[in-house]
């Protein structure tokens, strides 16, 4: 069987004999993007997707995201992928504060992204109300292409960053506009 | 298809019968509701009956089932009750005991002290309805978030809430 293996791109730089130059940005952007620890909170059927998502037939362990962080404060990137009750929103929020920058946010499904189907006095209406989120899937549950579509989507943005974007004013108003500190 | 309300229940009448000549005034209506006897009592006879039903051994119904509320605002009067389904496990009898209460007041004898398996039931039910069931030993919310200030199962309020502010409508074509 042929086998297509293709390494990352190496990012723009300076190539000579023995050496390469680039920024550290790119550096630290490739490192994160293909080594992410997610953190599933799982609560209902789209975290049965992602069970499948991070099985062999769809195997997320393809884009160095194989291991799972079931402490907040060894992962990075927080996957919320389920209907959130406004009771469990403060325990939701407990976790993305015991997280170590840098963090990013993906809400899976229409429950996480928006209250979905369940519009009512219980449930919480989007994890957006509560913590800021960088990448949401639609889909009630989303396939777990979706889900993988989502990842590379964190990817890029982990590539993309500057290293100095979660000391900026802007991030720092973000934070504070959901009273996080 | 066996029509459920036709089924006769052999033991239904022994027992009703025993209720009534034991609480008298206290029963205040019996039917069967498909396959299951249904007794209405006065809610001051509650502790008594459930008491009788749970040790009197030939009644013997020792097994809480569950209990639940329910909100009727169409009675006036007696827009609330609760309802206790009980269990006698060495016959498989099973038997529903209802109460009913008006809006002002609401306090209901705690079962707590027949069956602790009523304590989280009966937080439950204060929960949804607001009943407060006199000397529970814990008697907060269990489902709801504790900053809740309704009691959301009660049937007064819209289907749709247009004061509810927590949806954002313009996502969602409203």
């Amino acid at each position: 069987m042929n086998i297509d293996i293709r390494p990352e791109n190496t990012p723009p730089g300076l190539e000579g004999a023995g050496f390469f130059a680039t920024s550290i940005d790119k550096v630290v952007g490739l490192a994160r993007a293909n080594s992410l620890w997610p953190l599933p909170f799982a609560t209902s059927c789209c975290g049965i997707e992602f069970m499948a998502t991070m099985a062999s037939h769809y195997d997320l362990g393809r884009f160095g995201a194989e291991r799972l962080s079931f402490s907040a404060r060894q992962a990075d990137l927080l996957m919320v992928m389920g209907t959130i009750s406004k009771k469990m929103g403060p325990v939701l929020r407990q976790v993305y504060e015991q997280m170590a920058e840098p963090k990013w946010v993906l809400s899976m499904g229409a429950c996480a992204s928006s209250g979905g189907i369940f519009d009512t006095y219980s449930v919480l209406q989007g994890i957006d109300r509560i913590i800021p989120v960088d990448v949401y899937i639609p889909g009630c549950p989303p396939r777990p292409e979706q889900v993988l579509d989502g990842i590379l989507k964190i990817q890029e943005l982990a590539k993309n960053e500057s290293l100095r974007r979660r000391h900026s004013a802007e991030y720092k108003e973000m934070q504070n506009a959901y009273g996080l500190e | 298809m066996m029509n459920l309300a036709e089924i006769e229940i052999p033991w239904m009448e022994e027992v009703v019968e025993k209720l009534r000549h034991q609480f008298d005034s206290g029963i205040l209506h019996v039917e069967q509701s498909y396959d299951f006897p249904v007794v209405v009592i006065a809610k001051q006879s509650l502790m008594d009956v459930l008491l009788f039903l749970k040790n009197e051994p030939d009644m013997g119904f020792t097994f809480l089932t569950t209990l639940c509320g329910m909100h009727m605002p169409e009675q006036q009067g007696q827009e609330f009750g609760m309802v206790y389904q009980l269990h006698n496990m060495p016959q498989n009898r099973r038997l529903r005991v209802k109460i009913f209460m008006p809006e002002s007041d609401l306090d209901v004898p705690t079962a707590t002290a027949l069956w602790p398996t009523a304590n989280w039931m009966e937080r439950q039910e204060y929960d949804f309805f607001g009943f407060n069931f006199v000397g529970h030993p814990d008697l907060r919310r269990i489902l709801n978030m504790d900053e809740m200030n309704y009691f959301p199962m009660r049937k007064q309020y819209p289907l749709e809430d247009l004061g509810k502010h927590d949806k954002d409508d313009a996502k969602f074509g409203r």
